[in-house]
């Protein structure tokens, strides 16, 4: 795993055509470097996509500048994490016996997570929020056994306004 | 109108200004060579498709118009792959339309399919795959704009059979003319900043030992104009690298030549000495620059390229400046004409005597008896240049005798050197040959090849001779892989392996005479120049000439791969 603080997020909008995920992904691969995480769908305007995704790559610049010259991106921009707002979805099943059940239920309520379905002796839960908190919560289920979990990679915004704290974080 | 997609195409490269297509049929693009027949297109049939790219490449080169090459699926398309790749890597603008199975059979390993934009997305610009033939007009202009604009390179756009096939109710669309690109991503930034052209201007004003660093984008923005008036105005010396030679004339007094890895003594020494290089389509190759660390210690950087993303990439620039190299050109020479323009440069008397003087103590040499019976490769090019015009296009395969040709020719005129240069591909030289005298017909063209590198291609002089375009071959054979048997001898400890090739096997004269042209064999000095002016005389089929040149000959001056440019090897004749 890669220290999370040397994670880059990118936003970058392409057009939505087949095969431009591919030609995305295909820089970094070429080049030997990871995508940490990846989160693909069509924006407002339904010709263009929006991806983001997270990258240790270096130099970023080089990085940037190379995928600006792939013909279907129309733009790339770095969030940085102190002027943006990420969100990530976890889907976890997790063990949770007739013993066990009330601690992992406590989790949920103090992590206003949600519980999807219910099983004999599993819960399957979902909890959206910053990477960290997802984090944080995915740790804490991990000693009840965790039987299987997604993330979604988290997808990201640049924050409205940071004067007065006028726009909360909901 | 109604029409269908071959029709359609057809159309679409008639209305880009095509003229001429480079091609072999199959299976898949087969419903395009049958209006090809109604076209006013020229259509030159290839023996391999390899030839095909390197044809298209070659015609690029010589008439800065984009090349076009046409292939079938599968085969057809593995066959390409090579050019694509050694067209992205020179950014040379060719476009390729490759045939694909049909829609419905894409993905079902159908016979000769293959993944051909998966295969080729690395090594283009960018690659197309049509899916509806109301597309094709459209993507073909999106197709050339992409290849000739910004920095150049190699499309290629797949098109799937049904989509073409009249007999199939896909290929049926409606003609339009498209109003423009639609590329939404995609607009290359031309125009140089003029804060950054005004900072370069304040550096080559104050630098003592300037050097002009002229690449390959010179030739690709038609510069070269600029650049004599933007030299000779500041009178600051210019070398050009392997990708612009003749981009800036070698018989001007400015000119240092190439640089590199076998480039002459005064220009590799010039860039390491110098305090400022001014750098103008050119990419710090690691041929050029040897061990990166250790180039031009003391230089301060101007960069001019097309691509931001070379800005930086090998070496941080003081002033980076992303624009189309010729208007770089020409704010660079407004700015310092602003500020005084030569009264404005400071004394450079001392730089420009050392660099005299490295020019005349460090010339390139070789030695040749002219009564002896080895005839020196060098040789063989000195006598080529001097008796062949001025314009002659030479077009150069890879190895010791592409080095040779761009140390010993004089090139005075831009695009009359092509070579292929990043990907250094062996059998470049006969069909680049071909494709540059498709382009300039009333244009002597020589291409110079190592008998390695004729025997991966030579098949093409039989296109040749078929569509008549008289090329002129110079084979320096020295019966080996001479490069490769150059770096055994002098990295290896004389350990050769693998790369004796046998002097008379093949027979070339005899093999280019089955191929339909006109074939010499050349084994004395005296010999050389009475067969090049026979040669000269032929315009009715292709020369052929084989000389037997001396085996063991290296190509010097030389930076030993990883070494600094300090460390520079000259030829043994120059010690003592
Ligand atoms: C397609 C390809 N294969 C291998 C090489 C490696 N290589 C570079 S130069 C060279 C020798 C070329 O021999 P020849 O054509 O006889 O030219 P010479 O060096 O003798 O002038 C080789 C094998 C290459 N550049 N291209």
């Amino acid at each position: 795993m890669v220290d999370k603080r040397r994670l880059h997020t990118l936003v970058v909008l392409v057009e939505n055509k087949a095969g431009v995920l591919a030609r995305v992904a295909g820089l970094f691969a070429r080049r030997g470097f990871n995508i940490e995480s990846l989160a693909v769908a069509p924006s407002a305007d339904p010709r263009i996509s929006r991806i983001t995704l997270a990258t240790a790559a270096t130099p970023l610049d080089q990085v940037i500048k190379q995928l600006d010259k792939l013909i279907n991106v129309v733009s790339i921009r770095e969030l940085q994490p102190e002027d943006s707002v990420e969100r990530e979805l976890l889907v976890a099943t997790v063990r949770a016996f007739p013993e066990t059940r009330s601690q992992v239920m406590d989790l949920v309520r103090i992590f206003d997570a949600r519980v999807l379905n219910v099983g004999h002796d599993k819960l399957m839960v979902s909890l959206s929020g910053g990477p960290n908190r997802v984090d944080d919560f995915e740790s804490l289920l991990e000693p009840f056994g965790i039987v299987e979990l997604q993330r979604t990679g988290k997808v990201a915004l640049p924050r409205l306004a940071s004067a007065g704290g006028e726009v909360g974080e909901f | 109108m109604e029409m269908n997609g071959g029709q359609a195409l057809m159309q679409s490269l008639e209305r880009e200004g095509v003229e001429i297509i480079f091609g072999l049929p199959g299976g898949a693009i087969l419903p395009v060579y049958d209006p090809l027949l109604e076209s006013s297109i020229r259509h030159v049939l290839v023996r391999h498709e390899q030839g095909a790219g390197h044809m298209a490449q070659g015609f690029a080169q010589a008439t800065g118009k984009p090349g076009v090459a046409m292939v079938t699926s599968g085969p057809g398309a593995t066959n390409i792959v090579t050019p694509l790749c050694d067209a992205h890597m020179d950014s040379v603008p060719i476009v390729v339309i490759t045939g694909q199975v049909p829609y419905a059979a894409i993905g079902t390993d159908a016979f000769q399919e293959c993944d051909t934009t998966g295969i080729t997305m690395a090594v283009t610009k960018h690659n197309f795959l049509v899916t509806e033939a109301s597309d094709i007009p459209q993507v073909i202009h999106n197709a050339f704009h992409i290849a000739t604009t910004g920095r150049p390179g190699p499309v290629l756009v797949d098109i799937p059979k049904c989509v073409v096939d009249p007999r199939n109710p896909r290929s049926k669309l409606e003609w339009y003319e498209p109003e423009g690109p639609d590329l939404p991503g995609y607009n290359p930034q031309t125009a140089p900043d003029a804060d950054a052209v005004a900072a370069a201007g304040r550096l080559i004003c104050e630098a003592r030992r300037p050097v002009i660093y002229s690449g390959g984008g010179i030739l690709k923005s038609r510069a070269s104009e600029a650049l004599l008036a933007f030299a000779e105005m500041v009178q600051i010396p210019v070398v050009t690298t392997l990708m612009n030679r003749g981009g800036f004339p070698d018989d001007h007094p400015l000119c240092l030549g190439m640089p590199g890895m076998h480039g002459n003594y005064t220009a590799v020494t010039a860039m390491q000495r110098s305090d400022l290089l001014i750098t103008l389509g050119a990419r710090f190759d690691d041929r050029v620059t040897g061990k990166v660390d250790a180039f031009a210690p003391d230089a301060k950087v101007i960069h001019v390229d097309i691509d931001s993303a070379e800005l930086g990439k090998v070496r941080v620039p003081e002033v980076g400046i992303a624009a189309d190299c010729r208007k770089a050109i020409e704010a660079l020479t407004a700015a310092v004409a602003a500020l005084g323009g030569r009264d404005a440069q400071p004394d450079r008397r001392e730089w420009m005597s050392t660099i005299a003087g490295w020019k005349e103590r460090y010339p390139l040499t070789y030695d040749q008896d002219l009564q002896g019976d080895v005839i020196k490769p060098q040789y063989v090019i000195e006598e080529l240049r001097d008796a062949t015009p001025d314009d002659t296009i030479v077009c150069a395969g890879v190895g010791q005798h592409q080095m040779w040709a761009s140390q010993f020719w004089s090139f005075n005129h831009p695009n009359t050197w092509i070579n292929s240069g990043g990907l250094g591909t062996m059998g470049y030289a006969v069909p680049a040959s071909i494709g540059a005298k498709a382009g300039c017909p009333d244009r002597m063209v020589w291409a110079i090849d190592g008998d390695g590198c004729f025997q991966m291609t030579a098949q093409e002089l039989v296109t040749a001779a078929t569509e008549r375009l008289p090329v002129k071959v110079a084979i320096l054979n020295n019966a080996f892989l001479g490069m490769v048997r150059q770096w055994q001898e002098l990295f290896y400890g004389e350990r050769y392996s693998e790369v004796h090739l046998t002097e008379s096997l093949p027979d070339y004269r005899g093999w280019a005479e089955s191929m339909g042209c006109e074939a010499m064999r050349i084994t004395a000095p005296a010999e050389v120049r009475p067969a090049i002016e026979k040669a000269n005389e032929i315009n009715d089929r292709p020369v052929v000439i084989e000389f037997r040149v001396d085996p063991e000959e290296n190509v010097y001056p030389m930076v030993p791969a990883g070494a600094s440019n300090d460390d520079i090897v000259l030829s043994p004749d120059h010690l003592g």
